[in-house]
């Protein structure tokens, strides 16, 4: 059986967790595209705290005798896919970064060997 | 762009020894010790070659250096690491129409006086990238035995993995023509670009041509591989060979 105050707990941490993504985005402080899955981890963990037949199913189907660890579970893969899914959008950034520098320092040693009278030693 | 038909077929209609337009990057990282000397060895051997310094914000005299030498400098705004800069290299030899791009360390070890030897089979339209190669009988080059190790290891690794044979696959001493060029500047591997870029080449259907040539000793500076460090090197290496191969590249020269 799941307690009763397990379910209620998580329940609130799962609403809060909504209620400060929804914030985020609101306030612009976070961008949709990166706040999708964040809104699915909420959700899930939100729709498993309130309806406890399907926790109790879920965890009874993978093997897991004590339901309340069946949402550690899904919350622990939930943060790894959000990991995961930051590596990426990382490796991007750096990729872009790279290639704005190699572009900056290009552009920059024309400009200077187009314009020689800014610096008269060349 | 130019096919790679119409390159070969210019090469041996035209006049025998038109001067390929060609470009020597030295990618430089806190060389002041060397740099001046390479720079200067480079403009006896061969006065006429185009010269590119790519100094990737080093923080000692290179910049200086590389200034009161009269060559072009690209300054890169932060530190890229041997990888990015090679690449800013080969994407100044692009965007300039350059036809041939040669690598020279900057901290000495390859003798400029030999870059003709990595420029004839290019000229000859024999190769598309050159390697010069420092087991080859010429020289008296030692390396540490990891670094032997480590060396036939990554031939033996690149020769299974592309049927690429290779005997010094982390020399940084090559040339390529246009065809090349173009790879490089678009897509260049950053961890360990000498080993896997011979991956790269090979993937996309370049011929490589090993010349051997004479190393010499680091003149200034330190490697940027040490003993200590050489096992981590290796493991990362390895890593990065794998993923070159099992990588999906952009099509930028058509495979062969």
């Amino acid at each position: 059986m799941i307690p009763l105050r397990v379910s209620i707990a998580a329940a609130i941490a799962a609403a809060l967790l909504l209620l400060v993504i929804v914030e985020l985005i609101r306030s612009r402080r976070l961008q949709e595209r990166y706040a999708l899955l964040w809104l699915l981890t909420g959700a899930v963990l939100l729709f498993f705290a309130l309806w406890r037949g399907a926790l109790m199913k879920v965890s009874d189907l993978v093997g897991i005798k004590y339901p309340p660890s069946a949402l550690f579970v899904m919350a622990a893969f939930f943060i790894l896919l959000v990991l995961l899914h930051y590596s990426t959008v990382i490796s991007e950034l750096a990729a872009k970064n790279l290639a704005l520098a190699q572009r900056l320092a290009l552009l920059e040693n024309r400009l200077r060997e187009e314009s020689p009278e800014q610096e008269p030693e060349r | 762009m130019a096919t790679r038909s119409e390159l070969v077929g210019e090469t041996a209609a035209e006049a025998p020894r038109r001067r390929l337009r060609t470009l020597a990057i030295v990618p430089a990282y806190n060389e002041e010790g060397s740099l001046g000397q390479v720079l200067d060895e480079i403009r006896a051997a061969d006065p006429d070659l185009q010269v590119v310094v790519i100094n990737d914000h080093s923080t000692d005299g290179t910049a200086q250096i590389a200034e009161g030498a009269g060559v072009s400098i690209v300054h890169l705004p932060f530190n890229l690491g041997i990888g990015g800069a090679m690449q800013t290299g080969y994407q100044y030899a692009r965007d300039h129409g350059f036809e041939v791009a040669m690598q020279i360390d900057s901290d000495g070890q390859h003798d400029a006086a030999e870059a003709h030897k990595l420029l004839e089979p290019l000229a000859r339209g024999e190769a598309d990238m050159v390697i010069g190669t420092r087991f080859a009988g010429v020289g008296d080059y030692r390396s540490t035995p990891g670094r032997r190790i480590g060396m036939v290891m990554f031939s033996a690794v690149a020769r299974m993995l592309v049927k690429l044979r290779i005997t010094d696959p982390t020399s940084g001493f090559r040339a390529v023509n246009r065809h090349g060029i173009e790879l490089f500047a678009r897509e260049y591997p950053h961890d360990f670009p000498e080993v896997e870029s011979n991956v790269l080449a090979a993937r996309h259907g370049l011929r490589i041509v090993e010349v051997p040539v004479m190393m010499r000793e680091r003149a200034a500076g330190r490697s940027s591989v040490t003993t200590i460090r050489g096992t981590y090197f290796v493991i990362r290496i390895m890593l990065s060979l794998f993923i070159s191969v099992f990588r999906r590249y952009p099509k930028t020269v058509e495979d062969r």
